[in-house]
């Protein structure tokens, strides 16, 4: 097994032991980067000075005795994650010259305790897409399969988990961003409850629906993560104040007695024969564990995915204001007057996709249709939290599918947005919802393709989802497959 | 005129909180061009706003004093527009679900009160500043200053219920009153920590619908409200007497012409997008906490000037000066609780202490005869120590010097005289420098006495009791 290779619980105990310094485990990483991210395009900036500074840092800090279970850890961030004095773009030609002066909550946290940061990963413009073309940088290849999408937004992420370029990785997730990409790519991936990590630091898409989260190798690498960057932040008035629970303690608990819901809302026509296979292995996996098994109904679920496209681009219309060439990001420097400057930095600045929903966006917001558009998606997103609700008075836990079918091929979906927006409808509900959602890898299909299950826990419910996922982990070996690269 | 007018009026002032409204930095005003800036008032990617608690206790307290119900919720909305003085692209304001709600105040005008109708009070940050200027190496640019961006602000809607400029004007002097005696403003209106603007419209005399509004901008003084509003009534009565319709929009009054000119149409103006803010949590305010705010609530202008009149039985005009500045009343009130004459005390907080501080361009918050030293001082002249023309001498030197009145008198000799031997001395030798006035006096020029008690007080300096020096003087002129 190469260095690369290992999950944090796995690497941290070669470190406790002195069998392997920080140093070598990032020096795998980074050899390991070179030799496949031609393939992958995993990364928008790598960053070998700071990785090998980080790791003889760490290293010192082991050999004081002062370790933590993250310290000398390789970890690769999404590029919508602020680091202070390291190019951040959220994949956008606009940001593409950004060096942010300050650290976001979630990497300060990180930094606290001794990781390595390998670098920033790709991931579709300002987080919109399910696909990862959307990216100024280029499009990120499926380490399972090069010509087909990782998923996305958080397809950089997920690649980059699949393909060994980093330990663990964090994303985020709006609409399906975690999820989406970790089933895509074989990981395990968790959306925490809203509120239950701070924003602080991360380049907005959707303030109401974005949660940052782990994109990791296993269920106990999720488990340290998530503990890792929970809690309070007196800087995100949204963020939520609950104590954070050690999560790895009670990995173990099993699932006997679970109730488990399975929405027929989501178990329909149109679901690929092979997902559907997974599904049903899935649940007789869950119960040989004892788990019970319960139908429910989420009723509002065919209204989700309007919804969401109505808050979220509603949302980013306004979070995307800020991008005017005034004071950073790019500029057109030939514009005459302010309206040109506007007009030429922000159309050349952002992508088609960023620029679609923000006309969306600014549509629903206008005066005349905020009743029609931005107040009635509102009224159904609190009819849609009902629906969950509602379904938590029955069950622990809900399980579905992640996504309707495998990872599709690059270029499949580029010209008919409508077809790309329906890939997220398993994901979507959770973020309206504002609850936790998490991926795991279920099966393959027979084209190689990694397969995702979802389950979905009740509001700061994550402890129960990290047990179910670790009860199936423990009894599948879907994780240990990995992608030939 | 045959057209009664109408105004409304929105006050936006600015709150005297040390931090800003959303983050840490500082509001002080004049500092080195974005040297008070952070991640969150540069609208940096990923910062976040948090809400500083301060401005809301400010705003609770501004909505009691203008008998606003205050809403137990509350919500902040972004207003979306592009300007480069404004880093994210969005002003945080409140829209659907402000803080404050329907509340009044009263303005006296000619005797008559009226009441003005408040229709809301709500929270916003303000923007920052833009600097245009012709430079040798670049030719015109313009440069953005952040200090100022995302200062609290308080804006102030009024109902349209003003009918007249004077009204218009009163209302303004008593909400500025109010947020100055809050503590809550510094009223400054030159640098524009109270500034105004006047939605005004005309209509027939005894008509029931209003006329079409234009919307007044950047007035920045009393007079000039006046000014701004005298020149659109006049503009669209004109307008109207030619059978021509008037247009709602936005004009910008100007200081140097005294007139206003169209900025933007109703068809130009913003689709502000108003939608609430994702990154801030409803506003949700106790009734405990209101109530506590309540408790600390200073009396306000009306009530004291009530209270002077009926319980201290002041005449209205004392009461007028004295309840005008919140800091004028507090040294009267202090100076009350000492010397417990409150007609006595106005005379000399009106009289000498007020001109003393206004010859000195100073304020009563600086002044060194304390409330205790004025009323040591009236103590002095009650007992008889000095007389009251010589407290004058004895002010003055506290003004100076902030010594007790007490040692003054002593280092300076100015105790009164008031043995009645030694006042009969120096009355004889007066009378017998001054035969002839004597005689003149005795055969009936009684005018003459005043001339005889000047000498006398003249010849003890100032220091012989009044009262002694007139009985014993007329016994003496008797003969």
């Amino acid at each position: 097994m190469q260095l690369y290779e290992l999950t944090i619980h796995e690497l941290h105990a070669k470190l406790k032991t002195g069998e392997v310094s920080s140093v070598e485990a990032t020096r795998s990483i980074l050899d390991r980067i070179d030799a496949v991210e031609d393939k992958v395009h995993a990364f928008i900036t790598i960053t070998p000075e700071e990785a090998m500074q980080n790791a003889a840092a760490a290293d010192k800090r082991i050999a004081a005795g002062e370790m933590d279970i993250l310290t000398g850890i390789p970890v690769a961030l999404k590029d919508i994650f602020l680091t202070s004095g390291i190019r951040t773009t959220s994949a956008s030609r606009i940001l593409g010259n950004f060096i942010p002066p300050y650290d976001a909550t979630v990497v300060a946290k990180l930094r606290e305790r001794g990781i390595v940061l390998i670098g920033k990963l790709n991931q579709d413009e300002f987080a919109m897409g399910s696909s990862t073309e959307s990216s100024y940088f280029g499009v990120t290849r499926n380490p399972w399969n090069a010509d087909h999408i990782p998923g996305g937004s958080s397809g950089g992420s997920a690649a980059c988990i699949a393909a060994r370029q980093a330990t663990t990785t964090l994303g985020t997730d709006t609409g399906g961003s975690i999820r989406q990409p970790a089933a895509h790519c074989g990981c395990v991936g968790l959306k925490p409850t809203y509120g239950r990590v701070s924003r602080y630091g991360v380049i907005a898409y959707a303030s109401s629906l974005d949660q940052v989260g782990p994109i990791t190798r296993d269920v106990t690498d999720c488990a340290i993560m998530l503990g890792a960057i929970a809690g309070h932040d007196p800087k995100d008035s949204t963020s939520v104040e609950l104590p954070v629970p050690d999560y790895t303690q009670t990995l173990a608990n099993g699932v006997k007695g679970l109730r488990i819901g399975l929405p027929r809302e989501y178990f329909i026509e149109g679901l690929d024969p092979e997902v559907k296979k997974a599904m049903d292995e899935a649940i007789a996996t869950y119960k040989g564990l004892g788990a019970e098994f319960v139908e429910i109904s989420l009723p509002h679920t065919d209204y989700a995915v309007a919804t969401y496209y109505l808050i979220a681009t509603a949302e980013a219309s306004s979070n995307l204001a800020r991008y005017d060439g005034v004071r950073f990001g790019y500029r057109n420097s030939d514009a005459k007057g302010l309206l040109d400057m506007y007009m030429l930095s922000r159309d050349e600045g952002f992508g088609a996709e960023v620029k679609r929903r923000i006309m969306i966006g600014t549509y629903a917001l206008s005066s005349g249709y905020y009743d029609a558009y931005y107040l009635k998606a509102q009224k159904v997103r609190t009819l849609i939290m009902e629906d969950f609700t509602r379904a938590f008075g029955k069950v622990d836990l809900i399980l579905t599918p992640v996504t309707p079918t495998p990872a599709f091929r690059i270029g499949e979906k580029t010209s008919d947005p409508l077809q790309m927006y329906l890939s997220d409808i398993f994901t979507i509900p959770v973020n309206l919802a504002g609850t936790c959602g998490m991926s795991i890898p279920a099966g393959f299909s027979s084209e190689g393709l990694p397969i995702g299950l979802q389950l979905i826990g009740s509001p700061f419910g994550e402890e129960t989802l990290l047990r179910a996922a670790y009860a199936f982990e423990q009894n599948t070996l879907w994780h240990k497959r990995k992608a030939k690269i | 005129m045959k057209y009664q007018v109408v105004i409304g009026l929105e006050v936006h002032a600015q709150l005297l909180t040390n931090s800003k409204i959303f983050c840490g930095c500082s509001t002080k005003f004049g500092a080195e061009p974005n040297s008070q800036t952070c991640p969150v008032c540069l609208g940096l990617p990923g910062a976040l706003p948090v809400l500083n608690r301060k401005v809301v206790e400010y705003a609770i307290r501004a909505g009691l004093a203008t008998s606003c119900s205050i809403a137990p919720r509350s919500i902040f909305a972004r207003k979306n527009y592009f300007y480069p003085d404004l880093p994210k692209g969005y002003q945080i304001s409140q829209f659907e679900l402000p803080i404050c709600l329907d509340g009044h105040l009263e303005i006296e005008l000619e005797g008559e009160t009226k009441r003005i109708g408040i229709t809301r009070i709500h929270m916003e940050e303000d923007a920052g500043k833009l600097l245009h200027l012709d430079t040798m190496e670049a030719g015109e640019m313009s440069f953005v200053d952040l200090n100022r961006a995302c200062t609290p602000l308080l804006e102030i809607v009024s109902e349209p219920d003003m009918r007249s400029p004077e009204e218009a004007i009163a209302y303004l002097k008593k909400l500025h009153q109010i947020v100055v005696y809050l503590g809550i403003c510094d009223g400054n209106l030159e640098e524009g920590s109270f500034r105004c603007d006047a939605n005004v419209s005309l209509m027939p005399v005894g008509a029931e619908t209003f006329g079409t509004r234009a919307e007044l901008k950047n007035i920045n003084s009393f007079r000039f409200i006046k000014q701004a509003i005298e020149y659109e009534m006049e503009r669209q009565a004109d307008i109207l007497d030619e059978g021509g319709k008037v247009i709602q929009e936005t004009r910008l009054f100007d200081p140097d012409t005294g007139t206003t000119r169209s900025m933007r149409s109703k068809e130009e103006a913003h689709d502000y997008r108003y939608f609430p803010d994702p990154d801030l949590v409803p506003l949700v305010i106790g009734a405990d906490w209101i109530e506590d705010i309540r408790q600390t609530l200073p009396e306000l202008p009306d009530a004291k000037r009530s209270r002077y009149v009926g319980e201290l039985a002041l005449p209205e005009y004392d009461a007028e000066v004295l309840a005008a500045s919140r800091e004028i009343a507090e040294y009267f009130d202090a100076c009350l609780a000492f010397y417990p004459q409150a007609k006595t005390v106005s005379n000399w907080v009106m009289g000498d202490l007020l001109r003393s501080l206004k010859e000195d361009n100073s304020n009563i918050a600086d002044c060194p005869v304390t409330p205790r030293l004025l009323a040591d001082m009236l103590q002095l002249i009650e007992n008889g120590t000095i007389s009251g023309k010589i407290a004058k001498t004895v002010f003055d030197e506290m003004y100076k010097t902030g010594k007790e009145p007490v040692r003054i008198v002593e280092e300076k000799g100015l105790v009164q005289v008031t043995d009645s031997s030694e006042i009969e001395k120096i009355i004889e030798d007066v009378l017998a420098k001054d035969p002839v006035q004597v005689e003149a006096y005795r055969s009936g020029k009684e005018k003459l006495f005043g001339f005889f008690v000047g000498q006398v007080m003249k010849a003890s300096r100032g220091k012989a009791n009044p009262g002694l020096v007139n009985e014993i003087l007329s016994k003496k002129l008797k003969g």
